[in-house]
């Protein structure tokens, strides 16, 4: 689609991609392609949808805490990814959508998100896992896009970077204090690195070969890096960090090629990976199900705040400051 | 005839308890809040309480001297050792239930944790001290609340109403007077609840009016949290959740 | 729920502790100024970053009186697991 726009450029759109080569923000107010419009929707719409959706699994453990610390610790963490998907949401409406068309839009299918949540959490490990891999991955993912193109995407992610990195650590922790626990925990560590080893991998996205919009938004600047090379970051910086807790990632084939200094891997199965995404996964009903359950249970909250606010503002004005 | 220590033990339970119940009840609005900055705000409430709960469960742990910290005495008590006020172990329900028991709740904390900051006691003094402060904001927020949902929609209104109605013969018992309340007040520790029920009535009565919400008339109150002796059918259950990895895996490090 | 219905739009303002202008922290909907005003508190000075808030909706301004200040900014400090430091990892471990 893409190729096809890019053969009749108009003088706008050269003069668009010029601001971007050379390093300029776009701003909401700027005139933009149709088509860049659309894929920062898309794309910041279902980056903001993952985090939401994302309080999910973890959420999960947030009442099964096994002390007053990792509660608290577990808790902020989780409160954090709303507090991201609530800067992206802003940062998306800024292109002429609201929050509420693009909840509908997760509602009804239309809109996705990370597929990554759609898999289970089965033991207190996996909140260490999810930390330390599902946020690293993501980390290694957002960071590049602080330097992205589109100026209130970016200050997004400067804001939600900040608070990513302890989000890793906790996770992290969590999986050294199992590792070094008892015959048990060490066990549920390892099942849950073995069960977030490949979903995590995917978070990446399909290799390089088979990525549909890969091409056009490098040139635009709202993807920063390609699909193989992060996945490869994630994987030379995430095997030694495994080797330290002491424990096996489930990969027969991985090795270290002494030539490059990168690590050779198996892939994900690709095919698990759009079954996923296609609904299929092991927990894609109960996700968006409580995602939607938890819209509908708030509608008379949102709907009576509202009411109020007019009927005050209706009896007094708000001093202005 | 309970001792000094005995008293002071069972009143940083009450104390602990309170918070820890309620941080755990609020926490689980987290992802599933009506609203995202709802969703955020509820959990910055829960996450006061857990701190609260650990400042007071582990001064409890301390009075108690047999070695156990907050956590032990968070995850490795029955039921019937709990010494939480029923109005904050029965389930969420909606919404609407659970902003007007933070509500109810908050009423008292205010009034109570005011008192507490000139107790005899310096440590109950400082941690009263800096649980007000976070009480202040949590009925900022509550009573606003209440307010905005009961004066709302139609639909708002009769969700507030129910809400108040559910939790009112729950709210009573935050001023049942008993022989702890008695030792501990003779101490200088803390007032007798009894005696910041005006100030919760009060506070409580303007915000249903502006509210136009209807206080329920009766005074019956259902009791049995605070002194342990019969805690509702909910609280073994979420015991049972939160309680889970403790029970499993004695003496595991986290 | 209709789209007519959502909530308004605020962008959000936050003065520092060292005196440097109010600065544009991001946005968040509230039903109005005062309700904007407390979701700001615990969407964006959840690390005790803020002293003095502006929120701005449309031609309206409101701010924070600055006697909030106690109670609301207070809290904050003690929550030390927000910051990564506070999770201790061996360096050998690398960057996290
Ligand atoms: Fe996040
Ligand atoms: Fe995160």
């Amino acid at each position: 689609m893409a190729s096809t726009e890019n053969t009749e450029l108009s003088e706008q759109e050269i003069a668009f991609q010029a601001r971007i080569d050379r390093g300029e923000k776009i701003e909401p107010k700027d005139w933009m392609p149709d088509a860049y419009r659309r894929s920062l929707i898309r794309q910041i719409g279902q980056h903001a949808h993952s985090e939401i959706v994302g309080q999910l699994p973890e959420g999960n453990w947030i009442t099964r805490a096994p002390t007053l610390e990792r509660k608290a610790n577990l808790l902020a963490k989780v409160q954090d990814e709303a507090g991201h998907g609530l800067y992206l949401y802003c940062a998306a409406e800024t292109l002429g959508i609201t929050r509420d068309e693009m909840f509908e839009m997760l509602h009804n299918g239309k809109m996705k998100y990370s597929s990554i949540f759609n898999y289970p959490t089965l033991t207190w490990a996996d909140m260490g896992a999810v930390g330390w891999l599902v946020d690293g991955a993501a980390i290694m993912n957002q960071v590049p896009l602080q330097r992205t193109s589109y100026g209130p995407y970016a200050r997004a992610m400067v804001r939600i970077c900040k608070e990513e990195s302890f989000h890793q650590r906790q996770g992290f922790h969590i999986m050294m204090t199992m590792s070094n626990g008892s015959g048990e925990q060490k066990r549920m560590a390892q099942d849950a690195l073995n069960r977030f080893w490949y979903p995590a991998l995917m978070m990446f996205g399909p290799s390089d070969k088979d990525s549909v919009h890969s091409a056009q938004s490098m040139a635009w600047k709202i993807k920063m890096n390609s699909n193989d090379e992060l996945r490869q970051k994630f994987v030379d910086e995430t095997v030694p960090q495994a080797e330290y807790l002491g424990l096996t990632i489930p990969d027969d084939q991985l090795s270290l090629d002494s030539d490059t200094g990168h690590y050779r891997f198996s892939e994900p199965d690709w095919e698990e990976f759009h079954q996923v995404i296609n609904g299929n996964g092991p927990c894609n009903e109960e996700r968006l199900n409580a995602r939607i359950k938890a819209w509908d249970d708030g509608a008379w909250v949102r709907e009576g705040m509202m009411a109020h606010a007019n009927k005050r503002s209706a009896k007094k004005q708000v001093a202005v400051g | 005839m309970m001792t000094a220590n005995e008293a002071l033990f069972q009143f940083l339970l009450r104390q602990g308890d309170n918070a820890l119940v309620l941080g755990h009840r609020t926490s689980q609005w987290c992802g599933v809040g009506p609203v995202l900055e709802e969703d955020i705000a509820l959990a910055n409430t829960a996450l006061d309480l857990i701190g609260q709960t650990q400042l007071w469960l582990a001064y409890a742990a301390e009075v108690q001297g047999e070695g156990k910290s907050a956590n032990d005495l968070a995850f490795l008590r029955d039921a019937y050792d709990f010494r939480n006020l029923l109005l904050l172990e029965v389930p969420n329900g909606n919404f609407g239930q659970a902003i007007m028991r933070q509500c109810l709740f908050d009423a008292f904390q205010v009034p109570w944790l005011t008192e507490l900051q000139t107790s005899s006691n310096q440590q109950v003094a400082d941690i009263s001290a800096k649980s007000l402060k976070e009480a202040l904001y949590h009925w900022e927020r509550s009573s606003e609340t209440v307010i905005s949902l009961g004066d709302g929609t139609e639909e708002s209104h009769a969700y507030m109403q129910a809400a108040v109605d559910f939790c009112w013969p729950y709210a009573g018992e935050m001023f049942c007077d008993d022989a702890v309340d008695e030792a501990i007040n003779t101490a200088g520790i803390a007032p007798l609840p009894s005696s910041i029920r005006q100030t919760w009535i009060d506070q409580v009565e303007s915000v249903l009016s502006e509210a136009t919400l209807t206080k329920p008339n009766s005074d019956f109150a259902q009791r049995g949290g605070r002194d342990g002796i019969r805690h509702t059918e909910h609280l073994g259950h979420m015991l049972a959740t939160m309680q889970v990895l403790q029970r499993s895996f004695p003496g595991a490090t986290w | 729920m209709s789209a007519s219905n959502e909530w308004p739009l605020w962008e959000i303002f936050i003065r520092g502790q060292h005196g440097m202008s109010h600065r544009h922290v991001g946005s968040l909907h509230a039903p109005d100024a005062e309700r904007a005003i407390k979701n700001a508190r615990d969407v964006y000075t959840r690390r005790n970053e803020g002293v003095s808030l502006w929120v701005v909706e449309a031609k309206h301004i409101s701010a924070s009186s600055p006697s909030d200040k106690g109670p609301l900014y207070d809290p904050a400090k003690d929550k030390i697991y927000r910051h990564p430091t506070f999770y201790d990892i061996p360096d050998e471990v690398g960057k996290m």
